[in-house]
């Protein structure tokens, strides 16, 4: 370590290691992983989700949800941005998961084709 | 290179408790589970320390949620496995309960148990791997350190320490900015500091959960520490019976030194520092500043007068300075968020939090960070859940055996350095072991009697030979045999062992005896006057036990039980105890079903 710049900027690296740890005011992104959400492909989204986040390395909460009663929908895939609605969107393919990332998560639009449905900030939880 | 992102964490805590109650083979279940789902790639399992709520180990916290899995089972892991980590869905049954509504609290930050506490030693302590300097960095450590060591001269790190008004956590409380002021202005070509990582108190488990849990939290202070001072060289003084904490530390020191943490030229600043570890054979003793050095010097451990303090002559006749693990812990804090961070909390003459290590007749057993000034109720009955089994509150001991006995009415007191002075007890390292109504006075105070008396190192004769009397008449007064005068005599002696003693060993064994003696009289004079132990716990106290003929059923509980066979009779008629052979030890009493059996007066 030759200077205080270089721990902080080796800092900067190391954090992603710990974003599961320090999740609060993070983007989320919620899939359903009930029965029907697992026999409709929700795992291969899963991994696909997790593939995009190394890739690009953003900063990211992952959580997964049960069934919420829409089974013909899945795989559902929820995006929320800090202070914003949940968005869902249904039939999600791994393929879908790239735009949803690239567009929604990192870029805030959102990917209307695919949703399915909305709650805003506040609602339900 | 192996991903870095993991979707989710899942933190396995393995400080000794729950290493000791069976994590290792939760671990080792829970890596094939990941395997068999296929989740390994997306789920990181991380070794932390203690959490703290050891009553409830082993524990398992899962993120990003932070649910709280306690007493997970190995067989417990696949299901937490497949529904919680595959699935999104917390296993209820898992989860804690809070204690009086039986409720299910699903994450960590909604327990009782960890509301109340203000975590600023133990912040990192079970949230990250503490064999990976990494983590540490990664939540902000030794960015207090760089900063110190390149924008800070030596002046100003003690000024702030000194501003911060951090006492030494070791015992005494002696101002730490102030200790290191003594040390940096003796001048010398060499100088040393050292951390008390010791700990000999029975019960305590502080400072060794603190290296187990944060070792480069202890680093970062004696780095902060000796570039204050201005020594070049450290070591850290750990019992030998501490393996795990020795075998973390050295893999943060190697791992400090690989990243130019610890050895030449740190931060670029010029300034040099390294390490060492050195083992200690455990003897109370050696917790003892002067003795502690004599020991590393490879002599034996006994200590010697002071003046010259160590801060003018310590380690090989050079100024060192010597803190407790904790005090050091407490060090890149300071530096970091400064003086007056850490002074707004805690009281004013007793700065920032106190760890405690909450043992005895208590719910929560555990490691608890409090703020100073918390009221003694407060840690036992909303942190701690109050006593065992609903019983009633009779004192808690502080500051294990130099400490006293505080009564259940001084509950409300505040804890910080004078308050407990003045009741009897002492800050102490931070052993807290709460005592019910079935606890007898006499005979812990015997307990921690006999505890210093044997580790007592025979130097100065006021503690070798008084603490050896002392214990005799406790012995006596617990065995019936105690006379008029003996609790006059006991205190006599008491003071004089404290005047004229050469150390704090001796300077404050008495007080075990004297709390007591203070607060529990009462408890003395039954044992002496009425030859009887009112907690019911010294055996052998007084007359034989008697059988009331007519209340007894004949089940013959009593005599199954008589460690003496002093019990004789038929079945379904009264029994009967011979009094030649009655020891008094009251086992039967306890066993009646009926009430039919007591001493005779
Ligand atoms: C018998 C005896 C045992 C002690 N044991 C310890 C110990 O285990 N750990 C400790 O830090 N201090 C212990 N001390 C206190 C040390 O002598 C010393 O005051 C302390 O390490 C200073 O650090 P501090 O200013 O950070 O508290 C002990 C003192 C005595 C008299």
């Amino acid at each position: 370590m030759k200077s205080l710049e270089e721990l902080r900027r080796l800092r900067e690296t190391l954090q992603q290691d710990m974003l599961a740890r320090n999740g609060d005011g993070n983007p989320r992104i919620i899939v359903g992983m009930g029965t029907c959400g697992i026999a409709a492909g929700a795992r291969e989204v899963m991994q696909a989700i997790m593939q995009q986040v190394r890739e690009r390395n953003i900063t990211v909460t992952i959580s997964q949800t049960g069934c919420i009663g829409m089974c013909e929908k899945e795989p559902l895939m929820d995006v929320q941005l800090p202070g914003k609605g949940r968005i869902t969107y249904g039939h999600v393919t791994p393929k879908d998961v790239e735009s949803i990332i690239v567009q929604h998560v990192i870029n805030g639009q959102i990917v209307e084709d695919l949703v399915v449905a909305r709650l805003e900030e506040g609602e339900g939880q | 290179m192996k991903p870095t992102f993991y979707r989710s964490h899942v933190l396995i805590c393995t400080g000794t408790g729950c290493k000791s109650s069976g994590a290792s083979q939760i671990e080792a279940v829970l890596a094939k589970e990941l395997e068999k789902h296929n989740l390994q790639d997306e789920i990181k399992v991380v070794e932390t320390g203690c959490h703290g709520f050891c009553e409830k180990g082993p524990i398992m916290i899962v993120y990003p949620e932070g649910v709280f899995y306690c007493r997970v089972k190995p067989d417990d892991v696949g299901q937490i496995v497949e529904e919680h980590l595959l699935k999104g869905r917390i296993v209820d049954r898992l989860l804690y309960q809070e204690l009086h509504t039986e409720a299910s609290i699903p994450t960590y930050r909604e327990i009782d148990f960890y509301k109340k506490q203000h975590r600023i030693v133990l912040a990192n302590c079970g949230r990250i791997d503490p064999e990976s300097i990494e983590e540490y960095i990664a939540v902000g450590g030794y960015e207090a350190c760089g900063k110190a060591l390149t924008e800070m001269t030596p002046e100003e790190v003690i000024a702030e320490v000194k501003s911060a008004g951090l006492r030494g956590r070791g015992g005494a409380g002696f101002p730490t900015g102030l200790k290191w002021e003594l040390t940096r202005k003796t001048p010398s070509d060499k100088k040393y500091i050292i951390c008390n990582a010791d700990e000999g108190d029975p019960g305590a488990f502080m400072d060794r959960s603190l290296l187990e849990g944060d070792p480069h939290r202890i680093i970062e202070g004696m780095i902060i520490g000796a570039y204050a001072i201005g020594a070049d060289e450290g070591y850290i003084y750990v019992r030998a019976e501490y393996p795990l904490a020795i075998h973390r530390l050295q893999i943060a020191l190697n791992q400090a030194r690989k990243y130019g943490l610890l050895g030449e030229d740190i931060f670029g600043s010029g300034f040099n520092f390294d390490l060492h570890i050195k083992k200690g054979a455990g003897a109370f003793v050696c917790g003892e500043e002067t003795a502690l050095m004599a020991s590393i010097e490879g002599k034996r451990g006994m200590p010697r007068p002071k003046p010259p303090f160590p801060s003018v002559s310590g380690l090989w006749g050079k100024p060192t300075n010597i803190n407790n693990v904790e005090t050091f812990g407490n060090v890149p804090y300071i530096i970091k968020n400064g003086a007056e961070a850490f002074r707004s909390v805690g009281t004013e003459k007793s700065a920032g939090t106190k760890v405690f290590a909450l043992t005895g007749k208590i719910n929560n057993t555990g490691l608890v960070e409090v703020p100073m000034g918390m009221t003694l109720r407060e840690v036992i009955y909303d942190i701690g859940g109050g006593v065992t089994g609903g019983k009633a509150l009779k004192a808690v001991q502080i500051g294990g055996p130099s400490g006293g006995c505080i009564p259940a009415e001084l509950l409300d007191i505040p804890i910080d350095y004078e308050s407990l002075n003045e009741v009897g007890a002492m800050m102490g390292s931070g052993g807290m072991v709460v005592m019910d109504e079935t606890t007898c006075m006499v005979d812990v105070a015997r307990y921690f009697l006999q505890f210093t008396q044997s580790e007592s190192c025979g130097k100065c004769t006021p503690c070798r030979e008084g603490t050896k009397r002392m214990l005799e008449i406790l012995d006596r007064i617990c065995s019936g045999e105690g006379q008029p005068g003996d609790l006059e005599l006991l205190e006599e002696l008491g003071n004089h062992i404290k005047d004229t003693s050469l150390c704090q060993l001796g300077g404050s064994a008495p007080n075990p005896v004297l709390s007591t003696l203070r607060y529990f009289r009462d408890e003395y004079e039954a044992h002496i006057n009425d030859k009887r132990c009112p907690a019911n716990v010294c055996a052998g106290m007084g007359a034989p036990y008697v059988i009331d003929e007519l209340t007894c059923i004949g089940c013959s509980l009593c005599a199954r039980f008589c460690p003496m066979d002093a019990i004789s009779g038929d079945k379904k008629k009264p029994h009967k105890i011979d009094p030649e052979q009655c020891i008094a030890c009251g086992v039967c009493a306890g066993k009646c079903p009926v009430h039919a059996i007591s001493q005779a007066s």
